[in-house]
């Protein structure tokens, strides 16, 4: 077979480092073909390197069996390589026209507006061509996306991470509608981490781990542990593991409002609680009001309505110090922007609670030879790799390392209550293993762990009970083990039934 | 009566150089360039308009020349921020102050201060071509930003970059582009205020209209025609200014030259409280655009 796309031993440096070394993928007409691997496995590289985007400093990329060189995103695309970005290259400001034309140019307006809507027709959806995309709900964001690299005439069309930001339901359908591309005749390249997806809607698997291609397969007779096994290089498996011991409760939430306004989602009436020894898993599709809860919980933002419990204390007035002070532990979504700051060292984000809480001397002086000394300690403690000293910026760690610098702080008091928000978002398996381990331990060691997450893998592996946030309510409550659909359903139920 | 028929018919020339301003504004900031460089880009037109007056040009040529000099130090600035990605509020401030010292240096140097001359005549109904041609270049920039791939384009570097970049346009040449026609017009403003207004130099002659401008985009929301409608208003308040005197009210003369600034804080103050479009300010505004060279 000579149709679709094959890189032949292609290797891309940057520096000194070798992201790929000699990477042979071919992706036919007609498949819908996953590629599998870790953070930093050279997935992206590689996609990068079929797009045009890097230049391969060795290997070759060839279309329909041809060699070619490609000079950049308009030539891919002229080449019939439509990408579908994680992150949209989408205008929120520009009607859904208007977006599909500045990924289209030199066509009349009207001609290609006829041809998208037959073409959505086609693969089943219809999209409103004069609404901004901004306000389109993300799945249909993702439509215009797909659609505006189909209009450009891509057969080759590559998807990165596509279900990251979708609900089950939806990521199903899109799997559908990738299916249908695939039956006409176009080569459809899965970039993902999600092992289901690719045992059930890949024709063939491509894993790489560490630049380099480690195993070309078929989905048939594989089984979950031999593709993690493939994609981490060791067997790493997780097995829920629930609470054995859940005493009082020790934070909860009553009645909790939130006003939302433009830029956010407003919270409706929450009330849940979480014991001492239990881990509660807040599940929902991103954006259904976890940054709000996560917030609310740190007490950067203070409810409109309702009241947040601590220890038999009403605590919905006090701010971050105070919560700090009486037991909770953060773990913030991004680590770069909220739970460290990378230009400083090490040790100073280590030192920076315990300064505040007057460990390391007064307002006046600073003991930093003790903060260094501590810093030194929780680094070994928490297997945080890669510091060289204690002096080295933050910004240097790699994410896993940074996640273990942030929860070595926040772990360092007497903890009540552990917010974890994503913990293990951008870390590969391992480095995900071992944050879930500091949580399962904080919780056995009798804290009460809130773990907000969007990937529902990871809460249904880690929570004691599960609570749904849907549209900025808890639109259901469940006790582990519990079923992934029924989850699924309540996490587009809208809090309605 | 007289009092109202001049005001009225000296309300356009005031207004001109806040429109084209504006509209020079409107384009750069369109394709995401904070621009603070305004003042700096109409004293060079200003002090291109003179020169090139005084020795001998005729006003049109007076008024090309004031485009060029605003283009010429248009790339200068678009050098620093769209090419060395420079923080843009820092190197639009930096212009202005450049501009300040150099035009009033050239100036002196050549003894080009001080010195009346003819200037643009008027062509029909006491106002000049420029004046005539102003709506239409706002109808010009309403139908490139609006209606071409061009705009579509500039617009897109403006609002999301990275899109822009995905789609196979070069952000940096589409910012240089912008700035560089922005400047143009701006510098054309600066040129119209001394061939066509004030017909001397005097130093820092363009007098803060370029700031008044800048607060003029945002209370048009970044549209060509509320931006022109704008600047009719703050021409209405400078043509008043000189006639308040002239008809011998005794309103104390600092508070007239007050007026301006205080109808620009007026603006501002309005535009923020009234809060709304979401849509209105190009997204991107004052980001530099810097390809991600690894995940």
């Amino acid at each position: 077979m000579t149709t679709g796309l094959a890189l032949r031993s292609v290797t891309k440096r940057f520096g000194g480092f070798a992201a790929l070394e000699e990477v042979d993928f071919v992706a036919h007409g007609g498949e819908v073909h996953a590629l599998l691997g870790e953070n930093g496995a050279g997935k992206s590289t590689l996609m990068n390197v079929a797009c045009g985007i890097y230049a391969p400093d060795e290997g070759r990329v060839e279309i329909d069996g041809k060699a070619v060189s490609i000079a950049g995103a308009r030539d891919a695309a002229a080449r019939g390589i439509g990408m579908v970005h994680q992150h949209f290259k989408l205008v929120p400001a520009f009607s859904v026209l208007d977006n599909i034309l500045l990924f289209n140019p030199g066509r009349p307006a009207a001609e290609v507006g006829a041809e998208a809507q037959r073409l959505a027709a086609r693969i089943g959806f219809d999209l409103p061509l004069e609404a901004r995309a901004g306000t389109l709900p993300v799945a249909e964001q993702q439509r215009l996306e797909i659609l505006k690299v189909l209009i450009g005439g891509a057969r080759i069309v590559i998807l990165d991470e596509p279900t990251a930001v979708l609900s089950p339901e939806e990521g199903t359908a899109l799997m559908g509608l990738i299916r249908g591309l695939a039956d006409e005749g176009a080569a459809v390249i899965l970039v993902t981490h999600k092992l289901h997806e690719a045992l059930h809607h890949s024709d063939r698997i491509t894993v790489l781990r560490q630049g380099r291609t480690i195993a070309e397969t078929t989905p048939e007779g594989m089984n979950p542990a031999e593709l993690t096994t493939l994609i981490v290089g060791e067997q790493i498996v997780e097995e829920p593991e629930l609470s054995s011991h859940v005493g009082e409760r020790v934070i909860w939430l009553n009645g909790v409002e939130l006003a939302g306004d433009a830029g956010r989602r407003g919270l409706t009436g929450l009330d849940f609680q979480v014991r001492a020894g239990e881990i509660y898993g807040v599940a929902g599709v991103a954006g259904n009001g976890q940054s709000e809860l996560a917030e609310v919980l740190m007490g950067l933002a203070r409810p409109t309505g309702g009241t947040v419990w601590m220890d038999g204390e009403n605590i919905t007035e006090a701010g971050p110090a105070g919560r700090r002070r009486a037991g909770l532990a953060c773990i913030p979504v991004d680590r770069y922007r909220h739970g460290l700051a990378g230009r400083l060292s090490v040790a100073d984000n280590y030192a920076v609670n315990g300064v505040l809480a007057g460990r390391y001397g007064g307002w006046m002086w600073l003991n930093r030879a003790k903060a260094r000394a501590r810093a030194r300690e929780a680094v070994e403690e928490f297997d945080v790799q890669g510091v060289r000293g204690m002096g080295q910026r933050a910004a240097l760690l790699s994410g896993g390392n940074a996640q273990k610098l942030v929860i070595a702080r926040e772990f360092e008091g007497e903890t009540r209550v552990v917010l974890a928000h994503s913990p293990s978002r951008g870390l590969d398996v391992r480095a995900g293993a071992a944050v879930h381990a500091r949580l399962r331990a904080a919780r056995d060691a009798g804290a009460a762990v809130i773990l907000i997450s969007d990937d529902l893998d990871e809460i249904l592996l880690l929570s004691d009970r599960i609570g749904v946030l849907s549209d900025g309510r808890m639109a259901a409550e469940f006790t582990a083990p519990a079923d992934r659909a029924e989850i699924g359903r309540a996490m587009v139920s809208h809090g309605d039934d | 009566m007289d009092f109202l028929a001049n005001w009225l018919i000296n309300i356009p020339g005031f207004a001109v150089p806040f429109a084209l301003a504006a509209l020079g504004l409107i384009f750069s900031e369109r394709a995401g360039v904070l621009n603070l460089g305004a003042e700096g880009f109409m004293l060079g037109g200003a002090l291109a308009g003179v020169g090139l007056t005084l020795n001998g040009a005729p006003p049109l040529v007076a008024l090309g020349g004031a485009m060029v000099a605003g283009a010429a130090l248009g790339l200068v600035f678009a050098v620093l921020v769209a090419g060395l990605r420079i923080n843009h509020v820092i190197s639009g401030l930096a212009l202005v102050f450049l501009a300040q010292a150099l035009t009033s240096y050239i100036a002196n140097e050549n003894d080009w201060a001080n010195q009346s001359f003819a200037g643009l005549q008027d062509l029909v109904l006491g106002q000049d071509i420029v004046v005539w041609a102003t709506p239409l270049l706002c109808l010009g920039t309403v139908w490139l930003l609006g209606r071409t791939r061009f705009g579509l384009t500039l617009r897109a570097v403006g609002e999301n970059p990275g899109a822009a970049d995905a789609a196979g346009i070069d952000v940096t040449a589409m910012r240089f582009a912008a700035i560089a026609i922005g400047a143009a017009l701006m510098g054309l403003a600066g040129g119209y205020l001394t061939v066509a207004v004030s017909k001397i130099w005097v130093d820092n002659v363009v007098g803060g209209r370029g700031w008044i401008a800048i607060a003029l985009v945002i209370f048009a929301r970044w549209h060509p025609w509320r931006a022109l409608a704008g600047a009719l208003l703050f021409g209405c308040i400078e043509a008043l200014i000189p006639r308040v005197n002239a008809a011998g009210w005794a309103v104390p003369q600092y508070y007239l030259q007050m007026t301006p600034y205080l109808a620009t804080l007026a603006v501002m103050i309005w535009s923020a409280a009234r809060g709304g479009d979401r849509w209105a300010q190009p997204a991107a505004l004052g980001q530099h655009h810097i390809r991600e060279e690894r995940d």
